[in-house]
């Protein structure tokens, strides 16, 4: 099945927004990071840290929405360009790519934040 | 200054090779002039392009030394590196033979962003008043000045890489249509130049606009095409 142009636009628009949505997530995680390794915390201290904690739950998800979002369609325009490689079976990829990343990247978020 | 210049021209179609030349050098010469004296004094085979000589036709342009060029208006002093010059057909077009290409693709592109003025009305309307200073008709400004030579195009990597991507110049020669107040095929022009091989393809890393000779921003135009297109993406949705 052939994408319409007006899809293929919608998809450059996801991309565009997730790409905004990434730059403040990045920069927020990066201070995350820093704090976590120079704070001489342990892993458990971490852990108790985020278990329970809404604000780290709700920001790491839609972090991972925005990847989710955003990687595949990347990875499209590059498979596309330097491969040649597109239509709907391409496209059947990247979307079960954009599934996976939501399933690991949810699943790690559910597993330091759940109480 | 040398006295000649170490010449290599493209001899062939798709297949060929480099032939070298040695060409005296002239005060203010052009990649044109040492082109012509090729063909007349070397190799009356030799098959190119050129019409006015002086940039206003766009049917000169080569690759001299990796760069899409206006030969008439490029001075081999300007072009020379170590005392040679390498002229090639324009690239991402058929070549037909040596310094020739087929431009066909390129301006059937032009068809198919929807390149032609649509108006409402007839030539026995009084002609429509566009006030100069608006933004519509600054924009117009900006990118009317295209004269189809197509070495945006050949600098264009997204042109390499996707066969059916329509091209800076199509993308600029919407984008001047698209702030047209006058004509009224705005929606399927914005169909038209939208997705994976329209305006969304671009990587806006602005080759069209550091090589066009005019001095034209098709970079800006077709970024101005995916805010509206995108936009009207979504209206429609």
């Amino acid at each position: 099945m052939t994408m319409t142009r007006a899809t293929q636009a919608k998809l450059w628009y996801a991309q565009r927004l997730s790409a905004m949505v990434l730059a403040g997530c990045v920069i927020v995680h990066l201070g995350v990071i820093v704090y976590a390794t120079r704070s001489g915390l342990s892993a458990g201290a971490l852990l108790a840290r985020t278990r329970g904690n809404v604000a780290f739950a709700v920001f790491y998800g839609v972090f991972v929405l925005a990847c989710a979002v955003h990687a595949p369609l990347g990875l499209r325009a590059v498979a596309h360009e330097w491969l040649h490689w597109r239509g709907g079976a391409a496209d059947a990829v990247w979307a079960t790519f954009a599934l996976a990343l939501v399933a690991t990247g949810m699943r790690a978020v559910y597993a330091v934040t759940a109480s | 200054m040398e006295s000649t210049v170490d010449v290599r021209v493209w001899r062939g179609a798709a297949q060929g090779r480099f032939v070298r030349y040695e060409v005296p050098r002239r005060p203010s010469q052009t990649v044109l002039d040492v082109v012509t004296y090729v063909q007349r004094h070397l190799e009356p085979t030799l098959a190119y392009r050129f019409a006015c000589r002086v940039g206003m036709c766009g049917s000169c342009a080569m690759t001299v030394n990796g760069v899409p060029r206006w030969t008439c208006r490029t001075h081999v002093a300007k072009a020379v590196r170590r005392g040679r010059l390498e002229i090639a057909p324009l690239a991402h077009l058929p070549v037909v033979r040596d310094l020739v290409t087929d431009m066909t693709a390129f301006f059937d592109k032009w068809a198919r962003a929807r390149g032609q003025f649509q108006g409402a009305t007839s030539r026995a309307a009084p002609v429509a008043r566009i006030a100069p200073e608006t933004p519509q008709r600054r924009a117009v400004d900006a990118g009317i000045e295209c004269i189809g030579c197509a070495v945006c195009y050949a600098a264009c990597d997204v042109v390499r890489w996707r066969h059916d991507f329509l091209g800076p110049a199509a993308l600029n020669r919407a984008w001047t249509l698209v702030n047209d107040v006058r004509d009224v095929a705005q929606a399927a022009r914005l169909d038209a130049v939208a997705g994976d091989a329209g305006c969304h393809a671009c990587h806006t890393q602005g080759a069209c606009t550091e090589r066009c000779p005019k001095g034209i921003a098709p970079t800006a135009g077709i970024a101005g095409l995916k805010r509206l297109t995108a936009r009207a993406a979504v209206e429609r949705s």
